[in-house]
């Protein structure tokens, strides 16, 4: 296939659910693409709609009053009209998904190394001390130490970090070129979350996948990815390069999420900078750009939704860069960087 | 500066099942001094909030000695430790599991003035009491409406302004807060965090302040003690401990915050394994089986906390210096 074409493109992606008699719009209009062996993340506070994403892609959500629409190619071809039967094909094998929560991926009365060889078999035919040997592979690749032996326990006899590992071992066992990582480490503690991340970061080299990952933490964006999207509000806020939105965030939300998080070096502010009030609710967003209520910026034009607009190397939800007004100033920087 | 807390040799022992014990807490000396913001880290399980509610004797010691002013408070019983309450409370981290969702915050608030008696032993009139609850909206940035209203009509931090606001009702002077903004998003957990330094000013209170985030923990907090397998292994000057951390754990530790920074994981130490089990520690110094810098002497003899330079104490036999 061709070089540059994204693995995944979405356009449009919009998700609703039914709800005391109206459509509740959760995501509207969520464009972008991950091309292979890319990390892509995704980034925004609670509620801003990442899974919902992430679980429409996966056709995971199975709420009745669901409706969805827009374009989910994967390598082209179209996800979201996909039947069932050739969806299942994609979804294991193609793109996995992993999740904050590793027993949500893990029945507890099947040992781990079972449960992964199960998933080698589903995809491939391949005899049953095959694919354990690949699954002890697998899992020592993960750091898993004593994979043999850890294979042979019970998901709640593992630890938190351990159970994550396997739970990746487990999406990666049929090498799928896309991986969707859900807040994977929220609930690690830092040091092994530091691991895991090392571990995603090099999966575009030892597995060739890509990876899209879902975080609230900016921090953890800026240490494994190369593009960024941040959500507010179930929109697309802005989207592009990590280098350049970490650098010279054009959202004026983007720069302030960044100042209100406490410097690790140099001058501790007295204050942090922080964004009054909290992100709308779905059926709440003002008319025009939803962060209006909360934005340092807001002026009479912010009343139309502004459309996402190319400045310097991202796109951008705001009216400031159209009306040639200068970025949002950094309050403050992170480190001397 | 007076000390208004110190703890010496802690210990707190919790019993499992098949006649086990973990060691929550071992030997874990420590002094609160007034009108500092102490933070304490570490990661998952290493015996914060079980230090946390050791200080404020809200569970029982298994040894040692708390001293509040001065007072032994490590055995007292509940109805003489009742004016030692009023002195010093605790937030927490889940602000929905903390407020009965079917009172009212006015209620909720009005609970602790109407149980405890004021300064001068006498029972507080409404009057009195509703003035307060007006007073501590304002404290809190809340509106006086809020009073009226039910816990599930607020957001995750304005529940936690509430959580505060309970804790300020009897004027203590420490607040324990265990992990008091990890629940919040970023955006109001800096709101939350100003809170905290403004009511320190304000009111000039002193905080035991527990959380995992070290940036948060760097931002509030004048000095900081770090947490391993429950025991103290590194306290100092907040900016000490941040810029010449001495205990491999806690340089390791730092390291591996993610920074929203470009570039910058490529200073990061990064540890093996997981923190092991509390209930079958390793032998010698606990962080061995897991340290970058272990050496042969570090499995077979525990190093004791010390003091490497005015007020930097640290455990480890090879401390960075
Ligand atoms: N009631 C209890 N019974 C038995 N063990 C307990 C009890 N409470 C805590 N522990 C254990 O004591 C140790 C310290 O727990 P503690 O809650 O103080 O840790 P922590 O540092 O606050 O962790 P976290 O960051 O997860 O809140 C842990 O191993 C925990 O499992
Ligand atoms: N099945 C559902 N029915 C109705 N609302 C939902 C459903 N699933 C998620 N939502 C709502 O969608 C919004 C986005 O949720 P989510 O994608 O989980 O956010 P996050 O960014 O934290 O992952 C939230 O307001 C949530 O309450
Ligand atoms: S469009 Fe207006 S309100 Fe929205 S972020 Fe830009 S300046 Fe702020
Ligand atoms: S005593 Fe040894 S094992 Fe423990 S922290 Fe120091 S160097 Fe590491
Ligand atoms: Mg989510
Ligand atoms: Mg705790």
């Amino acid at each position: 296939m061709a070089g540059d074409a994204p693995l995944l493109d979405v356009r449009d992606l919009c998700v609703s659910f039914r709800s005391g008699g109206r459509d509740v719009p959760i995501i509207e209009n969520v464009s972008f693409t991950v091309c292979e062996r890319e990390i892509l993340g995704i980034v925004g506070e609670s509620g801003s709609g990442k899974s919902v994403t992430a679980m429409a892609i996966m056709r995971l959500i199975d709420d009745p009053g669901v409706s969805l629409r827009g374009s989910v190619r994967f390598r082209g071809q179209e996800l979201t009209t996909l039947p069932q039967k050739a969806f299942r094909h994609i979804r294991g094998r193609e793109i996995a998904m992993i999740f904050q929560d590793p027993m949500t991926a893990f029945t507890p009365v099947y040992t781990i190394g079972w449960q992964i060889d199960e998933a080698i078999r589903v995809h491939e035919r391949v005899s049953k001390s095959e694919a354990r040997t690949r699954t002890v592979r697998l899992l020592g690749d993960m750091g898993v130490p004593d994979p043999e032996r850890t294979a042979n326990r019970y998901p709640h006899q593992l630890s938190g970090g351990l159970r994550q590992r396997a739970m990746i071992a487990m999406a990666l066992s049929c090498n799928p070129a896309l991986l969707i990582a859900d807040e994977p480490t929220t609930a690690l503690d830092v040091t092994v979350q530091a691991q895991i991340l090392d571990l995603l970061r090099n999966l575009r080299t030892d597995y060739g996948s890509a990876v899209m990952l879902i975080t609230h933490d900016m921090g953890v964006v800026a240490e494994t990815c190369d593009h960024v999207m941040v959500l507010y509000s179930g929109r697309v806020a802005e989207r592009g390069p990590a280098s350049a939105i970490f650098t010279q965030p054009a959202h004026p939300y983007t720069a302030a999420l960044l100042d209100s998080i406490p410097p690790l070096t140099g001058p501790r502010p007295m204050r942090l900078p922080s964004i009054a009030g909290v992100p709308p609710a779905p059926l709440e967003r003002p008319p025009g750009c939803a962060f209006a209520p909360r934005c340092h910026y807001a002026h009479d034009a912010c009343s139309v939704l502004p459309p996402l607009v190319r400045f310097a190397e991202q796109d951008v939800a705001c009216i400031l860069p159209g009306e040639g007004k200068a970025l949002p100033p950094r309050i403050l920087h992170g480190a001397e960087a | 500066m007076t000390d208004i807390l110190k703890a010496i040799e802690l210990r707190k022992d919790y019993r499992l099942p098949r006649g086990k014990t973990l060691r929550a807490l071992d030997n874990v000396s420590l002094t609160v001094r007034s009108g500092e913001v102490l933070g304490l880290v570490g990661e998952s399980g290493c015996g914060k909030s079980t230090l946390g509610r050791c200080l404020l004797r809200l569970t029982d010691l298994t040894s040692g000695t708390i001293l509040f002013e001065d007072q032994d408070i490590s055995r007292t019983n509940e109805r003489a430790l009742r004016p030692v309450r009023r002195q010093m409370q605790m937030v927490f981290q889940d602000s929905y599991a903390a407020l009965n969702p079917k009172r009212r915050i006015g209620d909720l608030l009005a609970e602790p003035l109407r149980v405890h008696p004021d300064k001068n032993g006498q029972k507080r009139s409404r009057q009195v009491i509703e003035a307060r609850l007006d007073e501590l909206m304002d404290l809190v940035s809340l509106p006086r409406s809020a009073l009226a209203r039910y816990p599930h009509e607020f957001s995750g931090g304005q529940r936690q302004r509430i959580n505060i606001a309970r804790a300020l009702a009897l004027s203590p002077r420490l607040i324990v807060a265990d992990e008091p903004v990890s629940a919040l998003d970023v955006s109001v957990q800096a709101q939350i965090v100003n809170l905290f330094t403004d009511l320190k000013e304000q009111l000039g209170l002193t905080y035991v302040f527990i959380a995992h985030d070290l940036a948060v923990v760097r931002q509030i907090s004048t000095r900081v003690a770090v947490m391993y397998l429950g025991a103290i292994v590194e306290l100092g000057d907040t900016d000490t401990v941040m810029q010449r951390p001495a205990h491999p754990y806690t340089a390791a530790l730092i390291s591996a915050v993610p920074e929203p920074v470009i570039g910058a994981s490529d200073r990061r130490i990064l540890l093996h394994g997981d923190v092991p089990s509390p209930v079958s520690p390793p032998s010698g110094c606990r962080f061995h089986t897991r340290c970058p810098k272990a050496e042969k002497r570090c499995s077979e003899e525990a190093p004791l906390l010390r003091s490497i330079d005015e007020g930097h104490e640290v455990s480890c036999h090879f401390p960075n210096l």
